[in-house]
């Protein structure tokens, strides 16, 4: 019994060793999602293509749709915004989230680049974004025919994302199976 | 390394000044409440350390929640319902965090048992103690011990 005493402190050490080294797999710059299963913020906001007109969540229009947050000035925007591209095609609606951005250069960007948009959202203060904890773009939500937030994800959709996180779900929801490309 | 905590201090009271309260009493509050909540884009900075963005904008939100006459308890829970317990530098006691706040006291403890143990293991074989000692030895002497060194020491009084 005392030669078994012996062991604690090593098996403590172990124990100790297997927690944190578990802990290294963690992502640090991932938040846990507060709004996940959360109703999307309500909100009523100018339009990005239009500063007279406003958006709310009536535009939703009780619709499968994701939200989609970006910017001008995010780098990783210009990387997912072929992704978004491919999923409009496939009639998928996104709406999109201008967050922080300058009205001229955004307009500029959907001209240059396409308009996967059903409509934007034109949050120049973010304050849209701080209702979502919005924290980092792009971020992009799956947001349910009741308004539900079905899932969060922060940074780029890209194929691998989209088959592990969304196309399960949007199938469920929908009833469609859209798929990504490798190129996009 | 002052240099550094010289200049912190020069840059947190350069903040601190741009910021205009409508009644002064709700100073030492925001100060106290953006040094106890985390920026969501850094890693490990508070708030009012913090220049990112995201901080500036959350920094800006606190003071119009401050102005808008809520309690430090709602404007937590404010920032909790959209940005999740992450933005608490001090979480709040639930059914995940009580194992952190517990461990201390479960530490505590456990190092008191120790010491207890260790303390009163000494004390036993301690000869400072004779009463103890002398009661253990001599009950652990068997009648067949006995018995030999009873004919030890008559075979030493014969010779």
């Amino acid at each position: 019994m005392n030669r078994l005493a012996l062991f604690l402190p090593l098996s403590l050490f172990a124990a100790l060793t297997l927690v944190l080294m578990l802990g290294l797999d963690k992502d640090p710059t991932e938040l846990p999602s507060a709004l996940v299963d959360e109703p999307f913020p309500s909100f009523s906001m100018p339009s990005l293509q239009d500063p007279e007109s406003l958006v709310s969540k009536q535009d939703f229009a009780d619709e499968v749709l994701l939200v989609n947050v970006w910017a001008t000035w995010c780098f990783a925007c210009r990387i997912e915004h072929p992704s978004l591209n491919a999923l409009a095609e496939q009639g998928v609606k996104i709406v999109g989230l201008n967050y922080k951005d300058q009205r001229k250069a955004a307009k500029l960007w959907l001209l240059e680049r396409g308009n996967p948009y059903v409509f934007n959202i034109y949050d120049e203060q973010g304050n849209l974004g701080i209702d979502l904890g919005v924290y980092g773009a792009p971020e992009t939500y799956l947001v349910d025919a009741q308004g539900i937030i079905r899932h969060r994800r922060v940074g780029v959709v890209d194929k691998r994302v989209w088959e592990e996180e969304f196309a399960a779900l949007y199938l469920e929801l929908t009833g469609t199976a859209p798929v990504l490309g490798e190129t996009q | 390394m002052f240099c550094i905590l010289l200049l912190q201090t020069q840059l947190l009271l350069a903040n601190a000044e741009v910021v205009a309260f409508s009644d002064e009493s709700l100073r030492p509050r925001y100060q106290q409440l953006i040094e106890e909540l985390r920026c969501p884009k850094c890693q490990n900075q508070n708030l009012a350390d913090s220049n990112s963005p995201i901080s500036n904008d959350l920094r800006a939100q606190v003071q119009r929640l401050l102005e808008e006459d809520l309690s430090d308890q709602q404007i937590k829970d404010y920032l909790v319902a959209r940005y999740s317990e992450f933005i608490l530098y001090r979480p709040e006691v639930n059914k995940t965090t009580w194992l952190l706040w517990g461990s201390p006291v479960i530490f505590v403890l456990l190092g008191m048992l120790v010491v207890y143990r260790l303390y009163f293991k000494r004390q036993g074989i301690d000869p400072s103690s004779p009463d103890q000692s002398s009661t253990q030895s001599d009950s652990q002497i068997t009648a067949q011990d006995q018995q030999r060194l009873d004919s030890l020491l008559a075979d030493r009084e014969q010779q």
